[in-house]
């Protein structure tokens, strides 16, 4: 086997001593796999990711659905095994395989021993590459999503992601709900799925991370037995989505007692050179922890919520500066106001100093604890690798938060915060709440 | 496998035990405060927890949620540090830190670069006993308990199921009260009750000191003298956790819980079990093993026989939670089909068990469960984080180290007779609580 070690990083966070190293590997095997490789031997296991670009978003129209329940039978039967045979091999093996799909991407979670590596990779290329969609097997999971799409017609958070997609997205395949419709379900065929197997699985949108105990050559072949079989092409992604963002609310009813609100307005883009301004600016407005404003005003001044967050959604085809709150439907009115004048004020006066040097402070200091474990490492890496960011971009990102200055923030705020177009969708039965539509 | 939406079991623990005792270093304080220290130096960091041995049920009648609410002011400030100055220091050093509070602990925890320890425990002991109360506190944050009460019960049927179930479960254990409160003692929740609990529960001799991540015993223990050391034990510490037990109970229990916010109805059957007890902790061993046989997973009992052979069912499983200080629960859920009655799956789930219990266990499922059992002790060192968890959870619920460090060869030493005869004792319909959880009938 020949195997070409593209290139050795020894990365070093700027904010700790030396000794916070993670060592990246690229590894591009026979097959022309690529592959980020972090190796530790302390523990004997390894966590390796894989990643397809696509997931819900492929779907048809009419076929809404197709890839969740896909991705849902790919571990019940494959090659020789039906669906038990299948778990028992795995748990034979106390291997550990999960299955998951996005608006953007089909995601599978691997860890298994490394003395039984070559047989779970056995049973995970069964699944990836010969699943059987056995009649049985697609009516008893077929069975569970529509359990499951019931659930969410009357759980207060998923009414809102829906309404809120149908919304800010329309058409586009962003505006459907990813595990497709009761009626959609329902009609779905088996040459539907395999359809959706094709499409999703393949060469051309594949990214693989491994963490733990194997080598870049045990890697490098490991990648082209999994995925050598896979085709080549697979179904052509969706364009960019045309966002809509009236502004105001809409309230979706709902009897309960808690008013649960989504809301949102044009986000940005990764490569902007704005945004590690914007990213910074929404550790500020309502970026995840206590000190941001959000959660100063609507929760530790006012006592309207248990939680309110920020944050810039980044999407294959859409980005997003999203937000989330939960209030008593008598309280809701109250607190959705304090989030629109949070988001005026930040707007048109800026942030401080201060909160720029705490904010740059927490995000870099922040940064290196995430990668304390081979499954958290084998996450972050195929994720930045979807994000088609540098393999140094470990050591980069910190100095990139550090050059941010006062004058980049609040230029950006100006630029970005939107007020006006920012629109919340509200399910409950909120009170006092001025509606648009 | 569709991972099911139900989150019909959130508060019980199902994942198997994992331990690796050569990353653990235990001692006290001279005032007799533990400490926990687990090593993990692959990443320079460190989770600090402090864990008290106080928790719901310890609170004093009338009172439910203050442990809870006491959990939410101790961010409010001390002598030295404002109300907020806590986390938002945490924050500056780039870390994060929360609390979370249980019927039998509160814990709180920070997460940190490994070189920021001396600070976290000078806050963190700072707040053991110098905490400060503003009324202006008290009342904005009983706002947000309430608000926090709405997000997770309110609005949640199964979550209200699950407290009326808890409650004809216990007839007499304070397990039998929510963790959070009700709603209505929540609202009168004042400074003085919250002071008081305070007063009563929190100091080094009621609380354990978790360490773990890129950090050495002989460091840990150096800063924990000087920090937390310097705290006088309480002489006035409850001598013993008195929860009044339960009785013999002699009536099954039936609950039919209707909700219009119910899509997917659904039975759950729970009975009073009993839990790990330091130095005897095989019966919990067997009734662990019995959750994954019957429960655990696509090869599990019930799921064999109600969702592949029968198809009664579209989701089936069984839950044990044997880390706790008193009487817990083995529980059991079953989510018929469409067109299956709830009687139907519960008669069908029924049969189950009793052809189960006549027929007894496959030995090839018992050494598939134990070969994850022996692999999870390997994936839990991952996981330092969990680790830390699991020392802090049982040594706050009657256990000892040493008691944690035999559990994984406890579960590979139960035989099948064990297991059934476990089954027999505890599959007591006598002592079990059935609900019905279902939407509103429709009347036209």
């Amino acid at each position: 086997m020949i195997l070409r070690i593209l290139s050795l990083f020894v990365i070093l966070f700027a904010a700790l001593p030396a000794r916070a190293g993670v060592d990246i590997q690229t590894v591009t095997s026979e097959g022309g796999f690529k592959a980020w490789l972090v190796e530790n031997h302390s523990i004997p296991f390894v966590a390796l990711e894989l990643r397809f670009k696509g997931g819900a978003s492929l779907d048809l129209p009419g076929k809404e659905g197709a890839s969740n329940l896909m991705v849902g039978l790919l571990e019940e039967g494959a090659g020789d095994m039906d669906a038990r045979d299948f778990a028992r091999a795995t748990e034979e093996l106390a291997a550990s395989f999960e299955f998951d799909q996005s608006d953007d991407a089909v995601s599978v979670s691997a860890r298994f021993l490394t003395e039984s590596s070559d047989q779970a990779v056995e049973l995970l290329r069964a699944a990836l590459i010969q699943p059987r969609f056995d009649a049985d097997a697609i009516e008893r999971v077929r069975a569970q999503v529509i359990s499951n799409i019931k659930s969410d017609l009357k759980t207060p958070r998923d009414i809102a992601s829906r309404a809120f997609a149908e919304l800010v997205f329309g058409d586009h395949p962003y505006g459907r709900p990813q595990n497709g419709t009761l009626d959609s379900v329902a009609a779905l065929s088996r040459d539907d799925l395999i359809a959706a197997h094709q499409g999703a699985l393949a060469k051309d949108r594949v990214y693989v991370s491994a963490v733990g105990d194997i080598d870049a050559a045990q890697l490098a072949q490991l990648m082209d037995r999994l995925l050598g079989d896979l085709p080549e092409t697979g179904a052509p992604l969706v364009g960019p989505a045309d966002l809509n963002f009236p502004g105001g609310v809409k309230v979706v009813p709902f009897d309960t007692p808690q008013s649960v609100a989504v809301f949102a307005q044009k986000g940005i883009d990764r490569e902007d050179p704005d945004f590690f301004p914007a990213f910074v600016l929404d550790l500020i407005l309502g970026g995840g922890s206590f000190e941001s404003r959000l959660m100063q005003e609507v929760r530790e001044k006012r006592g309207l919520t248990y939680g309110v967050y920020s944050y810039l959604a980044d999407k294959d085809q859409a980005k997003l500066w999203m937000g989330s709150v939960a209030s008593a439907n008598d309280r809701v009115a109250q607190a959705v106001q304090v989030i629109r004048d949070e988001w005026a004020r930040l707007a048109e006066q800026g942030v401080t100093q201060q909160e720029l040097d705490d904010a740059k402070t927490y995000l870099t200091g922040s940064y290196p604890l995430h990668f304390d474990s081979n499954a958290s490492i084998a996450r972050i890496m195929v994720g930045m690798q979807m994000d088609d960011m540098p393999v140094d971009y470990i050591v980069t990102r910190n100095d990139k938060v550090e050059a941010v200055t006062l004058e980049d923030v609040n230029r950006v705020a100006k630029k970005l915060l939107d007020p006006e177009h920012l629109t919340f969708v509200v399910v409950g039965q909120p009170e006092g709440l001025p509606v648009s539509q | 496998m569709i991972r099911f939406a139900l989150s019909v079991a959130a508060l019980i623990a199902t994942c198997l035990p994992a331990w690796a005792t050569d990353q653990v270093t235990t001692f006290d304080l001279d005032n007799g405060m533990e400490v926990v220290v687990i090593e993990d130096h692959r990443a320079p960091v460190a989770v600090h927890m402090v864990w008290y041995r106080a928790g719901s049920a310890d609170e004093p009648v009338g009172e439910s949620g203050v442990a809870h609410f006491l959990e939410h002011l101790m961010f409010k400030g001390t002598d030295t540090l404002a109300p907020g100055e806590f986390s938002a220091t945490v924050a500056k050093q780039g870390g994060s830190d929360n609390a979370f509070t249980s019927y039998d602990y509160t814990a709180y925890f920070q997460r940190v670069a490994a070189d920021r320890l001396d600070l976290m425990m000078r806050m963190e002991s700072d707040r053991m006993v110098n905490l400060q109360l503003s009324e202006d506190n008290i009342k904005t944050e009983r706002d947000v308990i309430l608000e926090e009460r709405n997000m997770r019960v309110e609005n949640n049927p199964s979550a209200l199921f699950r407290e009326q179930k808890n409650a004809a479960q216990y007839l007499n254990h304070r397990y039998g009260v929510p963790v959070i409160g009700w709603r209505h003692e929540m609202a009168e929740l004042s400074r003085e009750d919250a002071l008081s609990f305070y007063g009563t529960y929190y100091s080094p001799n009621n609380a354990i000191l978790v360490v773990a991540g890129d950090v050495q015993p002989d460091e840990v223990r150096a800063l924990a003298e000087k920090y937390y050391g310097a705290i006088p034990a309480n002489p006035d510490l409850p001598q013993q956790r008195y929860r009044s037990q339960e009785p013999p109970q002699l009536a099954e229990r039936r609950l039919t819980y209707r909700d219009a916010r119910v899509a997917q109805p659904y039975v759950s059957r729970s009975y009073l079990a009993p839990e790990r007890d330091a130095g005897a902790q095989e019966k919990a061993a067997a009734l662990t093993l019995l959750a994954e046989i019957l429960g655990g997973g696509q090869t599990s009992v019930l799921v064999e026989k109600l969702q592949f052979e029968t198809q009664k069912a579209v989701y089936a499983a069984a839950f044990y939670g044997g880390t706790s200080l008193d009487d817990t629960t083995f529980s059991l859920i079953a989510v018929p089909s469409q067109g299956v009655a709830l009687q139907e799956v519960e008669d069908a789930m029924d049969k189950v068990l009793k052809d189960f219990m006549a027929k007894g266990i496959d030995p090839e499922q018992l050494a598939r469960i134990k070969t994850q059992i022996r692999a999870s002790e390997i994936y839990a060192r991952d996981d330092v984080e969990g680790l830390a968890n699991r020392y802090g959870r049982a040594l706050t619920q009657g256990l000892t180290v040493q008691d944690v460090q035999d559990w994984p060869d406890i579960l590979q030493a139960v035989t099948a007779d064990d297991i059934m005869a476990a089954a027999r004792d505890v599959l007591d319909r006598r002592q079990s609580v059935t609900g019905w959880v279902m939407a509103e009938e429709v009347t036209q």
